[in-house]
């Protein structure tokens, strides 16, 4: 068995030594269910104390039984020992989960009975998560989770402390990055005692070096926040539902069908405000080594997508956010976070909701590449332009019976590195894919469409809530659509080398 | 009425003529295995409306199976430089161009009827499901060569996710 460093030095985590999780892991992990547990007998004795005092009767309490019992003692010792058992459970969990990251690979080692070994190479990283539940907030851990594509293929560090996961994700980016610069960013000022730093940690929990250097570019209004829950589909189906129960309620007369709305309104209610919460403090900025995403009111998430690792972007508008010019960011990721992004929804969602300004920087954030003067006029107009000759190769008017209200917009673009598809004229949506992340191109045909003329065509990238297709377009430009793009497929994967992002980097 | 997709200068490899004995013989113990109950309970009932959904049923099975020729004929493949070309269909038909940088992995299939036929169906796994190149009918030698030259081919040009 390897040596495993007991005390970290100056938080040095890369040194491919084998290092422990944050001390207090075991009491996190397990401990909210031993400090429900130890409530409860508090609760009960307190209650039993009151009793003798004031001789109050109380009944069949089942402490007040074991008191009166010959039990008590026997049942005091069950406790503890399993108390004991428990707690010396959490702590040999914690002395065999050991970690460490080398140049290549992160690795985890875990388990008593059934041990696992788990190594994820660091030049697949897909993005580095750091999220921070609110009683680990209090005590000031986080939990850092280092994404590989592939479902469940995630490697967990759970929990380190605050500062030290911050610390730990700068280093494996860094590692994974290629680069040979040594990073300068001052740690942490560790200063003032235990109890004030975790009030200030609390308080700012994102005032750290990183998240300073790097300021969010989208601001989350409060307002903005509430009309697009209160806008979404969910509002609609929930009014719908509503109209439903008034014209049962006043056909039948019976008011017992109210019940049912009950726990479905309870649901709504908490769907609403965990989004709220998730969303409230969204923060998106750009690092050297990503795009680093951040949600979440009480229990925070931080997550960095390192370059080239956004597979397709989908930028759409719901019918009932039009008015206010809303739009909403969607990706699609090679790997599954196990935590959610704004509520509940899988953290595919990058930006929740925002003006067509806020859309802009973001898009520029994830596609690096198309940061030009044109490419942003060609990203605008994708957006908003009713169609025309605008640079995208749309569909004729032969189009139209099936494409009643969009044909003139209904269209894609090609970029020496993007791809981009518009469509919709009443929901509106753009999706963006990197060419050097098309895994295959095809293009299909119908009935229906071969009598028109027309073809559709769709790019496959992995797996999420964006499908890059487009439908009923002019058979010669989905031709040529597809020899273009499977050329351009093949030669910027071949020049891609964003899997070690910061390779070009010189030695400083 | 316009042409089929058809892309410039791909002289298309198709698959073996054989194949079609494998797919009408799945085509009929399919058939067989839902018109047989089906028949059944439209007995049972004795009713004309079950009896004329069974027909229909049967027709659109008979047509399947004699159109059968014709699907597999416009099944092909083509390699081309650097990616490889795969199409199907006739009515609803497709066209796939997957770099060979791509492939996750290459997958040889063989079921009871293609096998005493010596046939093979090879599958080309990307990192997109819905890529879905699966080229069926081809005789064995040939589907362990293509295999291997692929292979060779992604090993040469890999690629990242």
């Amino acid at each position: 068995m390897t040596r495993v460093t007991e005390r970290i030095p100056e938080g040095r985590f890369t040194d491919g030594e084998w290092h422990r999780m944050h001390p207090l892991t075991p009491l996190l992990k397990g401990g909210i269910a031993l400090v429900a547990i130890l409530g409860y007998f508090v609760y009960q004795a307190r209650d039993i104390l009151i009793d003798q005092f004031f001789g109050v009767e109380h009944g069949e309490e089942p402490l007040v039984w074991l008191v009166e019992s010959d039990f008590l003692l026997i049942a005091i010792a069950v406790i503890i020992g399993g108390l004991l058992l428990f707690i010396g459970g959490f702590y040999l969990s914690w002395r065999m989960h050991t970690f460490r990251i080398t140049d290549e690979v992160v690795e985890v080692r875990s388990g008593i009975l059934f041990r696992t070994n788990r190594r994820g190479r660091l030049d697949r990283i897909q993005g580095i998560n750091i999220t921070r539940p609110f009683l680990a907030r209090l005590v000031g851990t986080a939990k850092l989770e280092v994404n590989v594509a592939g479902n469940d293929a995630n490697v967990q560090l759970e929990y380190l402390g605050s500062a030290a996961a911050d610390e730990l994700r700068r280093e494996v980016l860094r590692l994974a990055s290629g680069t040979r610069v040594e990073t300068t960013e001052h740690v942490v000022d560790a200063s003032g005692s235990i109890i004030e730093q975790r009030v200030n940690e609390l308080l700012a929990p994102e005032l750290d070096a990183e998240a300073l250097a790097a300021e969010s570019v989208v601001k989350m209004h409060l307002g903005r926040l509430v009309g697009s829950l209160l806008l979404s589909t969910t509002t609609l189906v929930l009014i719908g539902f509503v109209i439903a129960g008034i014209i049962v309620v006043s056909l039948t007369g019976e008011l017992f069908y109210l019940g049912g709305a009950i726990p479905a309104i309870i649901g709504m209610g908490s769907f609403y405000v965990s989004r709220f919460t998730r969303s409230l403090r969204y923060s998106i900025a750009g690092t050297p080594d990503g795009i680093r995403v951040g949600f979440g009111l009480l229990s925070t998430s931080n997550e960095t997508l390192p370059p080239g690792r956004i597979h397709s972007v989908l930028v759409s508008q719901p019918l009932l956010w039009r008015p206010f010019g809303w739009w909403e960011i969607k990706i699609n990721r090679a790997s599954t976070s196990s935590a959610k992004g704004a509520a509940g929804q899988a953290n595919t969602t990058i930006l929740p909701v925002g003006h067509i300004h806020d859309v802009m920087q973001v898009l520029a954030l994830v596609l690096p590449d198309m940061t030009g003067e044109d490419d942003v006029q060609l990203l605008h107009r994708g957006l908003v332009s009713p169609g025309g000759e605008d640079g995208f190769v749309n569909s004729s008017k032969r189009a139209a019976p099936i494409r009643w209200f969009s044909w003139r917009r209904n269209g894609y673009a090609l970029t020496p590195n993007s791809v981009l598809l518009r469509k919709g004229r009443i929901w509106r949506e753009l999706i963006i894919v990197p060419t050097a992340r098309i895994q295959s191109v095809s293009l299909e045909d119908g009935p229906i469409l071969r009598r028109l003329s027309l073809g559709a065509l769709r790019v496959h990238t992995v797996a999420g809530p964006v499908s890059a297709s487009l439908g009923a377009i002019d058979r010669p430009a989905a031709i040529a659509f597809l020899e273009v793009v499977s050329k351009a497929a093949v030669t910027s994967s071949t020049n891609d080398t964003s899997h070690r992002w910061r390779s070009g980097e010189a030695l400083a | 009425m316009t042409e089929p997709l058809e892309i410039a200068g791909i002289d298309w490899r198709r698959v073996s003529p054989k194949y079609v004995v494998v797919d009408v013989i799945g085509y009929i113990i399919f058939a067989v295995i839902v018109l047989a109950p089906a028949a059944f309970v439209a007995w049972l009932i004795n009713q004309t409306w079950a009896w004329a959904a069974v027909i229909a049923l049967g027709v659109i099975f008979l047509l399947t199976i004699v159109l059968t020729p014709r699907r597999v004929r416009s099944i092909g493949y083509q390699l081309r430089e650097d990616d490889l070309l795969f199409r199907r269909g006739i009515m609803f038909q497709r066209i796939v161009a997957v770099p060979f940088g791509r492939m996750q992995l290459v997958d040889i299939n063989r079921g009871p009827i293609a096998r005493a036929l010596g046939l093979s169906e090879l599958k080309f796994v990307t990192a997109a499901a819905a890529s879905g190149v699966t080229i069926p009918g081809l005789a064995e030698q040939d589907a362990e060569e293509l295999r291997d030259t692929l292979v060779a081919l992604a090993e040469s040009r890999r690629a990242g996710l």
